[in-house]
């Protein structure tokens, strides 16, 4: 007997659609065998890791909360990955977007009123489309490689935070802590439903940016000149797109998106700037791109999964002890059965036993 | 001992393939082929693109594993489970792409296929014996590299002639080579079938094998149609066995002498290499009128692409009044604004130049036509949105206009087969009523048929006054087809001669660098 892997003729369509379920379940399998091994029992394990955290209200705001910087992030990821330019470091257009979106209520907060929030998130854009031009710039005029350049860009961010808060933007009145000011209420992006949970307007932000760029992508003459520079870019140049252009259209739209992840995340849910404004977001979005098949769409789902991987962890830690860092390990489990299911599309498994050869022969 | 006695049987065939199979997929690439090679016969395997020429070699060699049959090797059934076991059965194969190193020299090439460990300098001395003995000069210390193809390809013979193999296989040898060359490698053959030696000779160029083939067999659909002695039978009716009916004539009216204004021209065109392996432009000019088709001939890798993406527009001119488009100075513009103008493109590759292979029919259409149908197929103004449904529409049109056969309604372009892309790729642009439309390879890997059809739909364009490019390494074709033709060697153009001054031996000798008018370089 032995295994063979068959190239399809033609893609599967069924595991196309079938494959993120496939590797999501292979996960919990996973899951449930390294939780007995840990010497717990594995379905009350996986239980409170992925059920309990959607039984009550407040914890599915918090949900909310976690997925929307994941959606924002993946969806401009997606435009990256589609065509063919490797941003890794949206961990760090996700620090700089905060940083600079934090600017009015941290430096002027005497300026308050309305127009302050628009502004602030506008600036957010800016900041992350800013830092994101950079690996572009590099890789089209040098030639770099951008999973580097972008990857190093993110350690230049978070030292830079670290640095901001710990010295020029620190609270006077902070007693030390590495935080800058509280926002004024006008600098807060507000609760959707502010009775029941601090699900803040992020989340919509994050469902328009992916219906935005789901319709660019779908049905715009931008969004065929993604994929076919993705695709080949060969073929990209016989139709007279260029690629340095897209590559910076590309990392400036996933910069915004980040960037907008970022002062979302400081203004609705933090309420401050601080060093730790986030638990890799910027890199768990690239699992949430891949999950959700590139497609905005599919994006939506795939962060609202991973969102639960963070609270599962959480809620992990309290109910059975063990590291809230195995939501990192959870996501490193899905991230390598996704791309490991993503064969299925393009190759059968067959097994071919003596027998069966026999018939196959026969055939 | 020449090939005779084994027709009637009563001596052992070399090598027997008895119902050999291959299935990929639902495909069957070939399908219960039955096959004898006789001691010191050449032996032709015909047959379209597609027919399961390939696929039966390998097969034969051992690179692929069959589904079912089997084979008898002198008198003993074998399993070829790898091309090691081949090659130690004493099978040789000369591939149809030649699988060397640019950066190592002949020697080092031909030692990386031994299969024991021999001193590199033996190695040279042992190819510079082969290579006189069998009329195969090369230089085992040059780097392959700077070998022309020809070289390359006796370097590959005389790899395979190393091993002493009883059967020799030659994959489609004299694509790659001018008529001269090719003479050349017919006479090294005649040598080795005379001194006992089989080879397994494919192709689809029906002269040579006429020429040069004691047998031949004939594939169709991965299935045997027929035996024959290549000798007695004509080059129709060689080509009526392969296709399975009869091949269309290209009708051909004379060119029209009314107007001549120069609707593409090329002024001193020179271009330094792009990359390691790519070859430098030297002051190419040509000039073309409405209603003419220039063949620009050549053996592969002489510029020809080169040449291409910068007509197209892929690849910019210094000065814009390098390349002209129907009196617009075009050098500096980029492909789209160059089809605007009126131009029209098919490059050589169909799959990843020409096409996106895992994209639609209808997206690869809007490939190359987004921006001179602007108004048919994209809607919404600034928003740029796709219309599929005019997509489909024009799509359409293009298949039925260019008889493009295909298994759903609106495949990816990697689904369909070479020939039915090309038409597709052609038919994109013919749909345009292009004014100049440049080809590479009009037919490269595409069936009789379809060539054919190709083919016509060029000429029928040049007839309606457009200009037409026609880059081939087809001399038939070029022949068939061209009003002028001209040679590419090393990044250079020669002057165009007309067709009706041309000869055979004279394309020869302009691919092989005389020059066209005088015969001195």
């Amino acid at each position: 007997m032995r295994v063979e892997i068959i190239k399809r003729p033609q893609h599967s369509a069924l595991f196309s659609a079938l494959s993120p379920f496939i590797a999501l379940l292979l996960t919990l399998i996973a899951g449930a065998i390294l939780f007995s091994i840990l010497g717990k029992n594995p379905i009350s394990a996986l239980y409170s890791y992925f059920v309990e955290p959607l039984t009550e209200v407040w914890s599915i705001h918090e949900l909310l909360v976690k997925a929307a910087p994941l959606i924002l992030i993946a969806v401009g990821l997606s435009v990256c990955f589609l065509s063919n330019n490797w941003n890794i470091g949206a961990e760090g257009q996700f620090i700089i977007g905060g940083i600079f979106g934090s600017i009015l209520p941290v430096v002027f907060p005497e300026f308050q009123g309305w127009y302050v929030l628009p502004i602030m998130l506008l600036l957010g854009m800016v900041g992350g489309m800013a830092y994101a031009t950079i690996p572009a710039y590099l890789k089209v005029r040098f030639n770099t490689n951008e999973i580097l350049t972008s990857l190093m860009l993110v350690y230049i961010a978070q030292l830079f935070l670290d640095w901001l808060v710990r010295g020029p933007w620190r609270n006077p009145q902070g007693y030390n802590f590495p935080e800058t000011v509280q926002f004024s209420n006008s600098a807060i992006l507000p609760a959707i439903f502010p009775d029941s949970g601090r699900a803040h307007w992020g989340f919509i932000l994050a469902l328009i940016a992916a219906m935005v760029v789901w319709f660019m992508l779908s049905r715009t003459l931008n969004g065929f000149e993604i994929k076919v520079l993705g695709r080949s870019s060969r073929a990209g140049r016989f139709a007279g797109f260029s690629a340095g252009r897209l590559t910076f259209f590309a990392f400036m739209v996933s910069g915004a998106l980040a960037g907008l992840a970022g002062i979302a995340e400081v203004s609705g849910a933090v309420g401050q700037l601080r060093t730790s404004i986030s638990p890799g977001y910027g890199f768990t979005a690239i699992i949430v791109a891949f999950l959700g098949r590139l497609n905005p769409m599919g994006i939506i789902a795939a962060g609202l999964v991973l969102a639960l991987s963070y609270l599962g962890g959480e809620a992990a830690q309290i109910s059975l002890g063990i590291s809230e860092k195995s939501a990192r390990i959870f996501q490193g489990i899905i991230l390598f059965f996704v791309l490991a299911c993503d064969s299925l599309i393009y190759y059968r498994i067959r097994i071919v036993s003596r027998l069966g050869d026999a018939a196959y022969r026969a055939r | 001992m020449t090939g005779t006695t084994t027709k009637d049987g009563t001596e052992q065939p070399l090598l027997e393939a008895e119902k050999l199979t291959k299935v990929f997929g639902t495909l069957r690439a070939c399908d219960g082929i039955d096959l004898k090679i006789g001691r010191g016969e050449i032996h032709a395997i015909l047959g379209e693109n597609g027919a399961g020429k390939s696929t039966l070699v390998k097969m034969l060699f051992g690179a692929l594993q069959p589904t079912s049959g089997g084979m008898v090797w002198k008198g003993e059934a074998v399993t070829v489970a790898s091309p090691a076991m081949g090659r130690s059965l004493g099978i040789g194969m000369v591939f149809q792409h030649f699988s060397l190193f640019d950066a190592l020299t002949a020697a080092e090439n031909i030692a990386l296929s031994l299969d024991q460990k021999t001193r590199i300098d033996a190695i040279a001395t042992r190819a510079r014996e082969i290579g006189q003995a069998y009329g195969l000069p090369v230089d085992p210390d040059a780097l392959v590299g700077d070998l022309s193809v020809g070289e390359r390809q006796r370097i590959e013979i005389i790899r395979c002639l190393l091993q002493n193999p009883d059967l020799i296989i030659l994959d489609e040898p004299t694509s790659v080579l001018t008529p001269q060359e090719a003479d050349l490698l017919f006479v090294t053959l005649e040598r080795l079938r005379s001194e006992g030696k089989s080879i397994l000779y494919i192709s689809h160029r029906l002269e040579e094998v006429r020429r040069l083939c004691d047998r031949a067999t004939v594939l169709r659909h991965g299935k045997v149609v027929g035996h024959c002695d290549p000798r007695v039978q004509t080059a129709a009716s060689l080509a009526r066995m392969m296709v399975g009916s009869d091949i269309h004539v290209i009708e051909r009216l004379p060119a029209q002498e009314a107007e001549q204004i120069p609707l593409i021209v090329v002024n001193g065109l020179s271009q330094r290499p792009r990359g390691p392996f790519s070859v430098s432009l030297h002051d190419i000019r040509l000039s073309i009128n409405g209603g003419e088709i220039l063949g620009i001939a050549g053996v592969a890798g002489n510029g020809q692409g080169e040449l291409f993406e910068a007509i197209s527009g892929e690849v910019l001119q210094e000065r814009p009044e390098i390349v002209r488009i129907r009196g617009t100075d075009a050098g500096r513009m980029g492909i789209s604004a160059r089809r605007k103008l009126g131009a029209a493109f098919v490059p050589e590759e169909r799959l990843g130049h020409g096409a996106v292979p895992d994209m639609s029919l209808t997206h690869n259409l809007l490939l190359s036509r987004h921006s001179t149908d602007r108004k048919v197929f994209l809607k919404g103004g600034a928003l740029r949105l796709v219309s599929n449904a005019s997509l489909a529409s024009a799509s359409k049109r293009i298949i039925t206009q260019m008889d493009v056969r295909k298994s759903s309604e609106n495949p990816d372009a990697s689904a369909l087969s070479g020939g039915n892309l090309q038409k597709f790729l052609i038919g994109r642009e013919l749909d345009r009523n292009p004014s100049v439309i440049v080809v590479n390879q009009p037919t490269w890997g595409v069936d009789a048929g379809a060539a054919a059809h190709i083919r016509q739909a060029l000429v029928d364009l040049a007839r309606s006054g457009s200009a037409v490019i026609v880059i081939s390494q087809d001399l038939d074709e070029l022949f068939e087809i061209s009003d002028r033709v001209a040679a590419m060697v090393h990044g250079r153009l020669s002057e165009s001669v007309p067709i009706e001054a041309m000869s055979m031996e004279r394309i020869g000798l302009m691919m092989g660098g005389a020059d066209a008018t005088s015969g001195a370089a």
